[in-house]
């Protein structure tokens, strides 16, 4: 058992795109806000805070979830994969090459959330129809391009433009 | 948006957790997945003096067949239910309404007991329990019951649990021979909460009549609401049926009203889906002609 007083700071260690990382965080800080304000990997985006727009996606634990609804404490001992790792030695990953290409970004808010949830999608299914690209998407808000280079960069990477 | 403070408190075991919810009792509110609960506390519309984190307890996961249930630990994880083959093959309901639930990415993380100790009227895993008739297993110190799902729920975000209890499990009755099932909902978005939802379990006989049917409603009343359809036993599984029974079931609810829809709106959608996941379900169970 593990109790923090509220108000007490807990040490919290985590492994982020491979690399380990020490903070503090009190109970009630969010993940979110822990690996921005405490380990300066502003990479992740915070958005609604309730787990509607999805801009916060982290992979954890090889899942893609919202980090705005995890508590730091939570994740104490985890593998957290953040938009930081996608890119290898300066060099895009094909799904962020893919984005580039389909213009699939304008302003980049939502961006970091979209590429970790597509990154564990085409993991479990690498072969998905358009339908079911968009019905991964339903779990982003992008304001600004109305999603269809998304769809078209994510189908591109599937190896299907049909 | 943050939490007010509280208390973090982690069980490792079902003990601890147990003791945990006996000592802070209403001020305390039980963490599973987080998908509910989260929001309510960065909102402050929950303002717990103590969480408590069961995550850790390794008692509370997995999926199994119990008799003649599917038992699903109540930390079971929408994503895990959804990919069971034991889920697909024995609740086909379930495994129809999940993808109606949030996303893909908060399904990862939202778990079965969660949803149904949260209660929302218009939430697709309770009135699948409901609707199937399933149990809700509760524990506390010393003691266990089981609660069926028809009982659990007492109203908007209301159960009988009470503060000193933990839901330890769901029980799903497994699917029997010539029975289809279907669910649909209207939603504004995908993923959004349900204006409207119905579910159906259906029993078809060999002469094309119905041995059994039941037909579930979410987000219309304060619960999960369940048609009493008693009166179509025995008739032939058509789509002629269906719609009336839907119609029936349109006559007898007593709709909610909110800024999305109208009560009037919500009776059309009782109308309209019912007809629509009754026909599916007598098509699944093998009538044959619709």
């Amino acid at each position: 058992m593990l109790r923090i007083e509220p108000g007490a700071r807990h040490r919290v260690i985590v492994t982020v795109n491979g690399r380990l990382y020490s903070g503090f965080a009190e109970a009630r800080t969010l993940l979110s806000d822990f690996l921005r304000h405490e380990l300066k990997l502003f990479g992740t985006h915070v958005g609604c805070e309730h787990g509607v727009c999805g801009a916060c996606t982290v992979n954890i634990d090889g899942r893609a979830v919202r980090s705005c609804l995890l508590f730091a404490v939570q994740a104490d001992g985890a593998e957290i994969g953040t938009v930081e790792g996608l890119a290898t030695d300066g060099v895009l990953s094909p799904l962020q090459e893919a984005f580039r290409r389909r213009h699939a970004l304008q302003c980049g808010f939502c961006t970091p959330g979209i590429l970790i949830s597509a990154t564990q999608f085409l993991e479990t299914n690498p072969d998905p129809t358009e339908d079911e690209v968009r019905k991964m998407l339903s779990g982003h808000i992008c304001r600004c391009t109305g999603y269809e280079g998304i769809v078209r960069a994510i189908l591109d990477v599937a190896g299907d433009t049909s | 948006m943050k939490p007010a403070p509280f208390e973090y408190c982690r069980a490792d075991t079902l003990d601890e957790a147990l003791d945990l919810v006996a000592e802070f009792g209403s001020d305390a509110a039980v963490l599973a997945g987080g998908m509910s609960l989260g929001p309510m506390l960065n909102m402050r519309l929950a303002r717990p003096a103590a969480i408590v984190d069961v995550n850790p307890v390794a008692d509370l996961s997995g999926i199994r067949l119990v008799g003649d249930a599917v038992e699903t630990g109540a930390l079971c994880r929408q994503a895990d239910a959804l990919d069971s083959a034991l889920v697909g093959d024995d609740v086909p309901l379930l495994a129809r309404a999940l993808p109606f639930v949030g996303h893909f990415q908060t399904r990862n993380r939202g778990t079965l007991g969660g949803s149904v100790c949260h209660a929302d009227p218009s939430a697709e895993i309770p009135l699948a329990l409901a609707t199937l008739g399933g149990d809700v297993v509760l524990r506390q110190k010393g003691g266990m019951r089981a609660v069926a799902a028809n009982d659990f729920f007492a109203g908007i975000f209301t159960t009988v649990r009470e503060p000193d209890e933990i839901v330890t499990a769901l029980r799903w009755p497994r699917s029997k021979p010539k029975t289809g099932h279907a669910f649909d909902e209207i939603a504004q978005r995908h993923g959004d909460f349900a204006i409207g939802a119905a579910a159906a379990v259906a029993t078809v006989a060999p002469d094309g009549s119905l041995a059994a049917v039941s037909l579930g409603l979410g987000g219309i009343e304060d619960r999960p609401l369940l048609a009493n359809l008693a009166d179509f036993v025995g008739a032939p599984a058509t789509a002629r049926t269906a719609s009336e029974a839907a119609a029936l079931a349109a006559d007898l609810v007593d709709p909610m009203e909110d800024p999305r829809a109208s009560a009037a709106y919500r009776r059309q959608l009782v109308r309209v889906l019912g007809a629509r996941v009754l026909e599916r379900a007598f098509e699944r169970a093998g009538a044959r002609q619709c």
